[in-house]
C-alpha cells in the first residue's frame, strides 16, 4: 500500500526533502543486517510505499509540494534531483509568489478555496497513481502561515474528498521562544481545525530536537537542516517497513491504519509523540554498542517521565502503586499516563526482546485493556546503519504540557486583542478564535483526566 | 514577491538613488551567470533592448538591460535630472518620472493639495503602468522626508492614493524625520501634517533621524581615521559607503548617511529575494510587528557597521553583533529601545548564521530587555543565507517599542511653539483645500499616538495578572 506525502509551506517542504532523502539512503544502504532475500523485500515494500518508477529507473516521491512562494519549493526539487537517487515529480507541485504573511487567515479563508482545485488535483493524480491507497501524511509546521493555515484546510480537503482514507499530520511544534510572534494564535487554530479532520496528528516539537542535536549528536553550530535531519531519522523509523504482525513474515500493508488502530482508539484522543533511541553521530556509529535491555529500560522511563532524549531522563519518577484508582489523586506528579503506546524495534535479535515492562497496566488509563492499550512490531532489518533501535510512538500525557503552554500564552495574547485586527482583515473572526479555544481546552481536560 | 519603490521629493530621491546603486552591487555581486532570476525580479524588470518591451523571464535568459521598478517623484527637477545624467541612467525610463519644475516651497499644503490634486492622474497612470510589469506585486515602498514640501506633502498624498488604487498591496513608508536643529523652519508642521497620513494609511513606517546617521557616519569615521583599526577595514562592507557600485566616483555629502538607510532596505528585502532557512517576507513582518493597527512605527538598527578584513569570525564576534543591534548607537532613531517597552522584536540575520546562534543571543538578551505582559517571547526571526556585499553575516533588528514616544513628543512641542503663534500658518491656509481644522485634527492624531503609547508604557513593570483561561463542562 502506498502513502502519499504533502509538504506544506517552508517546514514542510525542508523536513519532506530529509524524509525522503533519510528512506532512500537507508534502502540503499547494506547494513541491514539481515539476508538478501530479506533486504530485497524491504526495499520492494519501502519503495512501494512511498516511490514510484519513472523509465529513467530513479524512484519518484509519492508527494505533493505546496507553498506560497516560491524559493523553498524551488530549491527542494533541484537538490532532490541532484542527488541521483530519487527525486519529486517535477509537475507534482503547486506555488504562489506572495507567501501567506504567517498569517493563518490568509492560509486558510484566502489561499486554501483559490487554490483547492489545484491543489486537490494534484494530490488526485498521485492517489490514483498507487495500486492501493493507504493513506495521506501531511508534513507542517504550525507556526506560520502556509503550513499551518492552508495545511488545515487542505486535512479538511482530503478529509472530505478521501472519507475512507487514513489521514496522519505530522505537525512541528515551533520554538518556545520565538520563531513567529503570533506562532501561538497560529497553533491554537491550527490544531483545532486538524483535530477535527484527521485521524491522528503525530508532533514534533523543535525545542526537543535541537536539544538532541546539542547533547547527543554534538553537533556545534545546529542549523534548520540538522534538527530536519533528525526529524527524518525519527519518521523513517516509524514509516520504514515494518512487520506489525505477530508472526507474519511479510510487511505491513497498510502502515497507516495499523498506527491509527493501535494507538488511536477513542478520537478525544488524537495526539501522538515520538521518542527514538539510540540517538547518536553518524561517525560515532561503528564505536558504539548499545543492548537490547539497556534501550528498552530508558525507553521505558522516558515514556513514564516524559523524558524528550535518553540524557537527563529522571529516574525518580515510578508509576502509581497497584491499587491505586486511576483518577486518584495519589498519583505520582510527573508521571506520563498512556492511553496506548507503540513500540517499533528493528535490528539484531528483535525476537529476543522482553517488552513486558511496557505492559505493565499501571502505565495506562483504566478504560483499556493494557493487552489492547499496547503493541510492538519487530523488524529484523536494521534501519538508518543503527544495529539495533527502538521507537515508541505514544498516545500519552507527553503533550499536555505544551499544549496548555500554547493554549495559555495564546489567551494571554488574545485577551488584550494584540493582532486579532490581521485575522479579521482576512474572514477569521473573534468567535471562531473562541472555538478553536473551547476545542483545545477539551482536549487539554480530556488528556489531563487521564 | 515584487516590490515597488517610490521616491518622492530631493532626500527620497537622493535615497532611492544609493538604494538602486547598491541594489545592483548586492545583485552583481551574487548573480554570477547573469541570469536574470527571481531575486533580481524583484527590484528590477528584464528589458529586450530590440524591442523595449519585457525580455526572458526569471530563470530564461540572460539580463539584457536591467531597469529599475520605480517611481521617482519630484516638483523640482535638479535632483531627478542629475540621476538621469548619471551612471544609473540607463536603469530608469521617462514612463517612471513626475517631475516639475518650481518645488513645493518647504510648504506640505503645496505638496498634498496643489501639486496632489495637479499631478494625480499622471500618478495613478504611471502607477498602473509600472504595476502591469510586476508579476506579483506584494509591496510598495514609498522613500520621503517628513520635514519639507513635496515628499512630505506629496509623498503623503501618494501613500493615499495607492491605499484607493491598490488597497491589498502593503504600504511600507521610510520616513527622514526632521532634527530638531533643521534648517527648514517649517518642518514641524510638515511632519505633523504628514505624520497624520501616515497614522492612517501606512501598514509599516521605518522612521529615520538624521542625527542617528549623522552619529554613524562620525563613528565610523574616528575609526577609520584614529588609525587603529581603520587599514584593516572593508571598504565595501562600510554601512556607510558606496565601494563599488556604479556611483563611487562622484560621492556628494549626505552620500554616506544616504547609504545608511540605503542598506535599510536592502536588508528588509534581503529574506524575500534570497533564500535561506527560514524565509521572512514583507508581509510577516507586518503580520508579526503590528499588534494594533495604528502602533505600526518600527525602530531599526543595523549591524554591523564595518567589517574587518579579517574574516575569521569567532562566536563573539557574532554575539557583539547581537548585543550592538540593541545598543543606543545603532539605532536609526533617537531612541534606546532597552529601557522602554518592546511590543514586539523582529530579527533578520543574513549570511552564515545558524538557528542556534540566533537562539543562544535571544536567551542571552532576553533578560534585559522588556517585553509587554501579552507578547512576553515576542520574537521574529529570519536567516538568509546572502550576507550582504563585504560582510560575512549582518543583522536588521526591527522594534516595535514606545521608545519613538519621545520623537513624536518632541515633534508635538516644536509644532505647538510654531502654531502658538500661528507663525507661517498663511503660507499654508491660502492653498486651495487646506484649513485650520487640518492642522487641528493633525496634532489630535499626533496626540492619541502618543497617549496609546503612554497607556501601554503604564503597564511596564507593573503586576502582572494572566486572564482565567475558558472553563470547560467536564
Amino acid at each position: 500500500m502506498s502513502i502519499v506525502t504533502v509538504q506544506l509551506g517552508q517546514c514542510g517542504n525542508q523536513i519532506g526533502h530529509e524524509v525522503f532523502h533519510s528512506l532512500c539512503s537507508d534502502i540503499r544502504g547494506t547494513h541491514g543486517l539481515c539476508s538478501r532475500k530479506e533486504n530485497q523485500s524491504y526495499q520492494d515494500a519501502c519503495k512501494e510505499r512511498f516511490f514510484w518508477e519513472q523509465e529513467s529507473g530513479v524512484p519518484v516521491a509519492r508527494a505533493v509540494l505546496v507553498d506560497m512562494e516560491p524559493k523553498v519549493i524551488s530549491q527542494t526539487l533541484s537538490i532532490a534531483a541532484r542527488s541521483g537517487c530519487w527525486k519529486y515529480n517535477s509537475q507534482s507541485h503547486f506555488c504562489q509568489k506572495q507567501g501567506s504573511g504567517n498569517n493563518w487567515a490568509n492560509g486558510y479563508s484566502v489561499h486554501g478555496p483559490r487554490h483547492k482545485e489545484s491543489i486537490m488535483n494534484l494530490v488526485q493524480k498521485e492517489a490514483e497513481r498507487c495500486d492501493r491507497l493507504g493513506g495521506f501524511v501531511t508534513i507542517m509546521s504550525m507556526a506560520g502561515g502556509t503550513g499551518s493555515g492552508l495545511g488545515a484546510f487542505v486535512t479538511r480537503c482530503l478529509r472530505d474528498a478521501f472519507p475512507a482514507s487514513f489521514i496522519l499530520n505530522h505537525v512541528i511544534w515551533p520554538y518556545g521562544t520565538g520563531e513567529v510572534i503570533v506562532q501561538n494564535y497560529n497553533s491554537v487554530l491550527t490544531l483545532a481545525h486538524l483535530y477535527r479532520s484527521a485521524d491522528a496528528l503525530l508532533v514534533h516539537e523543535n525545542d526537543a530536537i535541537h536539544k538532541i542535536c546539542a547533547q547527543l549528536m554534538n553537533i556545534k553550530h545546529i542549523s534548520f537542516r540538522d534538527v530536519n535531519q533528525v526529524i527524518a531519522h525519527q519518521l523513517g523509523s516509524v514509516f520504514q517497513p515494518a512487520h506489525t504482525t505477530e508472526g507474519d513474515p511479510n510487511y505491513s500493508r497498510n502502515p497507516l491504519g495499523d498506527l491509527m488502530e493501535t494507538l488511536v482508539p477513542h478520537p478525544e484522543f488524537k495526539m501522538l509523540g515520538l521518542r527514538s533511541i539510540p540517538q547518536i553521530a553518524e561517525n560515532s556509529l561503528p564505536y558504539s554498542t548499545f543492548s537490547w535491555p539497556g534501550l528498552i529500560k530508558h525507553l521505558r522511563q522516558m515514556l513514564i517521565a516524559n523524558a524528550q532524549m535518553e540524557e537527563g531522563i529522571d529516574w525518580q519518577v515510578r508509576p502509581p502503586p497497584p491499587g491505586s484508582s486511576s483518577h486518584s489523586t495519589k498519583k505520582p506528579l510527573h508521571f506520563n499516563t498512556s492511553v496506548a503506546n507503540l513500540v517499533i524495534l528493528r535490528g539484531k535479535d528483535v525476537h529476543t526482546v522482553d517488552l513486558g515492562s511496557f505492559q505493565d497496566p499501571s502505565l495506562y488509563t483504566s478504560w483499556l485493556n493494557p493487552q489492547d492499550a499496547f503493541n510492538a512490531w519487530r523488524t529484523p532489518r536494521a534501519f538508518n546503519k543503527y544495529e539495533k533501535s527502538a521507537s515508541l510512538v505514544s498516545n500519552s500525557q507527553f503533550l499536555l504540557k505544551p499544549l496548555d503552554s500554547v493554549v495559555g500564552k495564546a489567551w494571554n495574547m488574545f485577551a488584550s486583542k494584540a493582532y486579532i485586527h490581521q485575522y479579521t482583515k482576512f474572514g477569521i473572526e473573534e468567535e471562531d478564535f473562541l472555538d478553536s479555544f473551547t476545542t483545545l481546552e477539551q482536549v487539554i481536560s480530556s488528556y489531563t483526566t487521564l | 514577491a515584487v516590490s515597488l519603490p517610490f521616491a518622492v521629493g530631493q532626500c527620497g530621491n537622493q535615497v532611492g538613488c544609493r538604494f538602486w546603486d547598491l541594489a545592483l552591487r548586492e545583485h552583481a555581486a551574487v548573480n554570477k551567470k547573469g541570469i536574470y532570476d527571481e531575486a533580481l525580479s524583484s527590484f528590477f524588470r528584464n528589458i529586450d533592448t530590440r524591442s523595449g518591451g519585457d525580455g526572458p523571464g526569471i530563470y530564461k535568459g540572460k539580463i539584457c538591460s536591467l531597469k529599475a521598478r520605480a517611481l521617482l517623484i519630484d516638483m523640482e527637477e535638479s535632483v531627478v535630472n542629475e540621476i538621469l545624467q548619471g551612471p544609473l541612467r540607463d536603469v530608469f525610463d521617462s514612463k517612471q518620472l513626475i517631475t516639475d519644475v518650481s518645488g513645493s516651497g518647504n510648504n506640505w499644503a503645496v505638496g498634498h493639495k496643489l501639486y496632489g490634486y495637479q499631478y494625480r492622474e499622471n500618478i495613478v497612470e504611471k502607477l498602473r503602468k509600472n504595476a502591469e510589469h510586476c508579476d506579483c506585486l506584494q509591496c510598495f515602498f514609498i522613500i520621503h522626508s517628513m520635514g519639507g514640501g513635496t515628499g512630505s506633502g506629496l509623498g503623503t498624498f501618494v501613500l493615499n492614493l495607492l491605499e484607493d488604487e491598490f488597497p491589498e498591496v502593503y504600504r511600507f513608508v521610510t520616513s527622514v524625520y526632521p532634527s530638531g536643529e533643521d534648517d527648514v523652519i517649517t518642518s514641524p508642521y510638515n511632519s505633523v501634517l504628514a505624520m497624520k497620513e501616515l497614522n492612517e494609511h501606512a501598514d509599516c513606517v521605518l522612521p529615520v533621524e538624521n542625527e542617528s546617521l549623522f552619529e554613524i557616519v562620525n563613528k565610523i569615521n574616528q575609526m577609520i581615521n584614529s588609525g587603529k583599526l581603520g587599514s584593516t577595514v572593508k571598504q565595501n562592507s562600510l554601512v556607510t559607503s558606496s565601494a563599488g557600485s556604479v556611483k563611487t566616483l562622484q560621492e556628494k555629502p549626505f552620500d554616506a548617511m544616504n547609504n545608511i538607510v540605503a542598506n535599510l532596505l536592502l536588508n528588509l528585502t534581503s529574506s524575500a529575494r534570497f533564500e535561506g532557512s527560514l524565509n521572512m517576507d514583507l508581509n510577516e513582518i507586518s503580520m508579526n510587528l503590528v499588534p494594533f493597527p495604528r502602533l505600526h512605527y518600527l525602530v531599526s538598527s543595523l549591524t554591523p557597521l564595518y567589517t574587518l578584513a579579517d574574516v575569521n569570525v569567532p562566536s563573539r564576534r557574532l554575539d557583539q553583533m547581537f548585543s550592538d543591534a540593541f545598543s543606543r548607537d545603532h539605532q536609526l532613531i533617537q531612541a534606546d529601545p532597552k529601557h522602554s517597552l518592546y511590543l514586539a522584536c523582529a530579527l533578520l540575520v543574513r549570511g552564515n548564521v545558524q538557528v542556534s546562534d540566533l537562539r543562544r543571543n535571544i536567551e542571552r538578551l532576553k533578560p534585559s530587555l522588556h517585553f509587554v505582559s501579552w507578547n512576553q517571547e515576542g520574537w521574529k526571526t529570519g536567516l538568509c543565507s546572502v550576507p550582504p556585499v563585504g560582510h560575512s553575516h549582518s543583522l536588521l533588528a526591527l522594534a516595535n517599542n514606545t521608545c519613538v514616544k519621545p520623537t513624536f513628543i518632541e515633534l508635538k512641542e516644536r509644532f505647538m511653539k510654531l502654531y502658538k503663534k500661528k507663525a507661517h500658518l498663511h503660507h499654508y491656509l491660502q492653498i486651495d483645500g487646506m484649513e485650520q481644522s487640518c492642522f487641528s485634527e493633525a496634532v489630535s492624531s499626533l496626540s492619541d499616538l502618543i497617549e496609546e503609547y503612554n497607556e501601554l508604557d503604564a503597564t511596564k513593570g507593573g503586576p502582572r495578572t494572566d486572564p482565567s483561561r475558558l472553563k470547560i463542562a467536564v
